[in-house]
């Protein structure tokens, strides 16, 4: 029981897997998918009390993995369901996409849980080559290849992170004489100034930024957001980052407030995140690169929650993450809805958008006025938290440049919701997004607002989920 | 919590007024009839400001205390309250707002012919809005409004507005929104220094450091004097002012602008006086410069919405003259200027709007000699127009009389400096009635007009 998702996902796996053997069928392997997605969903619900240690202890299942894998399950269910019919995949490898679809999953589900160095490589290495394989898959229109570059591009950078991170964590085997998390964090915290401890977290950490694009290990995102498919883009944009905040959420509970040096070092990072993607994407043409320098400055502000060191910060951190995957979701629905072919959006192909469809214009609002940060939503209440959480913290400095950074970021978000709805469409087709994709936007609207409203609810939460960790 | 007073005979008359539009806004989403949607807004507006008129009834001015207060926890982790209230300042602003809407309301009635229920939703939000600032006397609560004010309105202008609309509208978002983020820091920064409380009322009058003060009171100018708007910072209100809608405009004079001013008034004098001390004097300069600019730039304009936009720069310049001549005299006219302003030129807005909506043209010599045509409608304009510029025994020549007095207590100069501001409005406006109602109307070429001429009243 406690292995349930996993296994759930495995099954899917395997399911999907014979698919794939028969002829492919856009809409046969589409409803299978979602059908599988809902019941790794129902599973992940259903072992949601779960707790246990598995697999000699090296695999932790706790009301905070659970309710990680729960949100990992909704993201992934929500991409399937507006993900229609895969526009920018081929037909005939439809089912093997969503075979590597789910073993990305699992792989991500997998980390939630891992509490020993070498089962956190493997299941972060499973959820990354998952991902190589996806971002190629996509259409070769126009013989351009540059899916390609983009899967290669991916494919170099994961692994020069995943090789950061394995001579970090062979620096932490070193210094400690085990690969249990809690040994090693117990065992490092002795020596939190000598440089080789400080050497060794930052590299373990860089893994995981790699994951969430964050500063200095973003190059990849602009160039891989162009290049895979508009649903591969929109997994890569919300899912992973879940998962490695929740694994930067149980390193930094260890760290705890002692390691100062860590704590510059990150702040630096978190600020130049903000800076960095706020001010590239201020120039960019094509949505999904837009999105995804955005995406660097947001996880340049969750960083900023985990910085506090404080059960209010990690609490705020996993609301802003969860916050940023439903308005992040919410932007990528309407992109991919628009593409028809599943061809890359630039901002003028939105022009008109309130005339050919007003719920994916009033959609596309919300996320966007949500993820510039403007109330009523839930992206301001994360902002606020967590800004309330780093003053409190007397990081003065920090909060007025991060606030500095909203007042840029709002610029290029409203040049995109002024397209949508003050240009005309010059002869842009009509769109006409199907009953699913429409009930979707408007789930994910609504929880953006009430998220929004009343977020006392889900900190509660969050903050129960994090004491079972502490 | 001894500045509280719950008016047992109205437990809810606050919550009502700011939920009220915002329901009928939700309503809205889901009617499809345009002629609906109008009277929907207009009952839902009329029955917001009827509702409204009993607070002035029971309102008790012998206090200073916020009154009709409603309290519930929101957020219980951070200690933010969903806390309404009212004092003598507010009073006049809420039911400036109540009464203004269902004006808007019927001033879009025939105007706006596109998306009728998309434009009455984003009025009905802004009403929850602007009524929900004035009223909160939580910091998370006034900093989430005020921010989501920005959205309606800048639909309003981008969807409804005028050929310039995009640059209008975002300047305008950009313009506020960038001088509103420090004011974040500096709601968070007294969080923190007051015992992890965001409640107004427990804010003001505290011993903060000097130097605090004075970071606390740069965040609240910044916020507030963009807001005014205060010279140097006003160029986004004639390009706002210009291409909005009249509805939009009429919200824009009569409520948004005195957002800033109230704001100065409830927060900055209270919260961080001894910097507001310190720093009144500059401002006072630059309120001069305010008058003084508004009213020369406003006598060169052809454009009448211009006009009476740069017209609006110089009246809030006085305003922030009273308030920071920080004595008695001052602070009441400014007060009162603030409504009278909100009134009047609320007012001159719907009349020029009735010209546009006719002639599609702003200019002022499109509308040359129209008073030969239009006899009512030019005694209308002509008496908001005298009210504007502060003629004896109309509303605005007692809040400029308190503040030229007040500025009088303060400062002969500065006084003698703000004289031309009044003789500059004259001008202006004179220049303005001189050309619609006693010129010949000698220009036929605008087809408009001879609608305009068949219109008669």
């Amino acid at each position: 029981m406690q292995f349930l998702p996993e296994l759930t996902l495995l099954g899917a796996g395997f399911i999907i897997f014979i698919v794939s053997l028969g002829k492919a069928d856009a809409s046969k392997s589409r409803s299978i998918a979602i059908g599988l997605g809902s019941a790794i969903f129902g599973a992940t619900l259903f072992s949601f009390n779960q707790t246990g240690m598995l697999f000699f202890d090296s695999y932790q299942v706790d009301l905070f993995s659970q309710f990680f894998k729960t949100l990992i399950a909704g993201s992934m269910l929500v991409v399937l369901l507006f993900g229609n019919k895969l526009k920018g995949i081929p037909v005939k490898i439809h089912p093997e996409y969503y075979f590597f679809l789910f073993t990305s999953v699992l792989g991500l589900m997998m980390l939630v849980s891992s509490v020993e160095l070498l089962a956190i490589f493997v299941s972060l290495e499973l959820s990354s080559f998952a991902v190589y394989i996806m971002v190629p898959m996509r259409d070769d229109e126009g013989n351009f290849r540059f899916q390609m570059e983009a899967g290669i591009k991916y494919l170099l950078f994961g692994i020069t992170a995943t090789g950061f991170m394995l001579f970090g964590m062979s620096y932490m085997y070193g210094l400690t004489g085990s690969t249990d998390l809690s040994v090693v964090i117990t065992e490092l915290s002795t020596m939190w100034n000598t440089p080789a401890a400080v050497i060794s977290i930052m590299m373990v950490l860089a893994g995981f930024f790699y994951k969430l694009a964050l500063f200095p290990f973003h190059f990849w995102v602009p160039d891989v957001y162009e290049g895979a498919s508009n649903e591969t883009t929109a997994f890569i944009a919300s899912v992973p980052k879940i998962a490695a905040v929740a694994l930067l959420t149980r390193f930094m509970i260890l760290i705890s407030s002692n390691g100062q040096a860590i704590i510059n070092i990150l702040m630096v990072c978190s600020i130049a995140s903000m800076f960095y993607g706020n001010l590239s994407a201020l120039v960019q043409k094509d949505v999904k690169r837009m999105l995804g320098f955005s995406g660097i400055a947001h996880a340049g502000f969750v960083l900023l929650g985990l910085l506090t060191f404080q059960i209010t910060g990690y609490a705020n951190a996993i609301y802003y993450i969860t916050g940023y995957v439903l308005m992040n979701l919410a932007c990528f629905l309407v992109i991919c809805t628009v593409a028809g072919k599943g061809e890359n959006i630039l901002i003028e192909d939105l022009s008109g958008l309130h005339k050919r469809s007003p719920i994916m214009a009033f959609t596309l609002a919300v996320g966007l006025f949500s993820l510039a940060g403007i109330p009523p939503f839930v992206g301001f209440m994360g902002k606020f938290m967590l800004l309330t959480g780093a003053l409190k913290e007397g990081y003065l400095l920090i909060v007025i440049l991060a606030a500095i950074n909203t007042a840029i970021a709002i610029y290029y978000y409203l040049s995109v919701i002024r397209v949508a709805y003050t240009s005309d469409p010059n002869g842009r087709a009509l769109i006409s997004p199907s009953v699913l994709t429409s009930g979707t936007s408007v789930l994910l609207l609504a929880a953006i607002v009430i998220m929004g409203i009343n977020p006392q609810f889900f900190i509660n939460y969050a903050t129960s989920v994090i004491q079972t960790i502490m | 919590m001894d500045q509280l007073l719950i008016n047992p005979d109205y437990p809810h008359i606050l919550s009502t007024l700011i939920f009220l539009p915002l329901a009928g806004a939700i309503f809205l989403l889901f009617v499809r009839n345009e002629s609906f949607a109008r009277f929907w807004a207009l009952g839902i507006t009329s029955l917001t400001a009827i509702l409204s008129v009993p607070l002035l009834a029971a309102f008790d001015s012998s206090t200073s205390k916020f009154q009709f207060v409603e309290q519930i926890n929101w957020i219980e982790s951070l200690d933010i309250q969903y806390v309404v209230g009212i004092d003598g300042i507010s009073i006049l602003l809420v039911m400036l707002t109540t009464l203004i809407m269902p004006l808007c309301v019927l001033a879009s009635w025939s105007y706006i012919k596109t998306r009728v229920q998309a434009f009455m939703t984003c009025l009905l939000i802004m009403e929850c809005a602007m009524l929900g600032v004035f009223m909160a006397l939580d910091f998370v609560l006034f900093y989430v409004l005020w921010e989501a004010m920005l959205i309606p309105m800048y639909m309003l202008i981008a969807i409804w507005g005028g050929p310039r609309k995009i640059y209008a509208s975002v300047k305008f978002f950009l313009y506020t929104l960038a001088g509103s983020v420090m004011l974040l820091v500096a709601i968070i920064w007294l969080y923190i220094h007051n015992d992890y409380s965001f409640f107004i009322p427990d804010m003001m009058w505290q011993n903060y450091s000097s130097t605090a003060q004075v970071w606390l009171f740069l965040a609240f100018f910044l916020a507030f004097a963009i807001k005014v708007p205060m010279f140097p910072f006003h160029t986004w209100l004639p390009a706002a002012h210009v291409e909005a809608p009249t509805a939009g405009s009429v919200i824009l004079a009569s409520v948004l602008l005195k957002m800033g001013t109230y704001g100065f008034l409830r927060f900055a004098i209270p919260i961080t006086p001894e910097a507001t001390m310190t720093l009144a004097q500059p401002i006072l300069w630059l309120s001069i410069a305010g008058i003084i600019y508004g009213g020369l730039t406003a006598l060169a304009q052809s454009d009448m919405k211009k006009l009476i936009a740069y017209s609006s720069v110089g009246h809030m310049g006085f305003v922030t003259l009273g308030i920071f001549v920080l004595n008695t005299a001052g602070v009441e006219g400014a007060i009162l200027q603030m409504v009278n302003h909100g009134i009047t030129t609320g007012a001159l807005f719907l009349c020029i709007g009735m010209i546009y909506e006719r002639t599609h043209s702003r200019e002022l010599r499109d509308a040359t000699g129209v008073g030969k045509h239009m006899p009512i409608y030019v005694t209308f304009l002509t008496f908001f127009s005298l009210s504007s510029f502060g003629f004896p025994a109309t509303n605005s020549f007692v809040g400029e009389f308190l503040i030229l007095a007040g500025t009088f207590e303060h400062s002969l100069w500065l006084a003698l400096a703000a004289i031309p501001g009044a003789v500059l409005a004259a001008a202006y406006m004179l220049r303005m009635l001189q050309k619609i109602v006693w010129a010949e109307l000698t220009i036929l070429t605008n087809p408009g007009l001879k609608i305009l001429t068949s219109v008669k009243s």
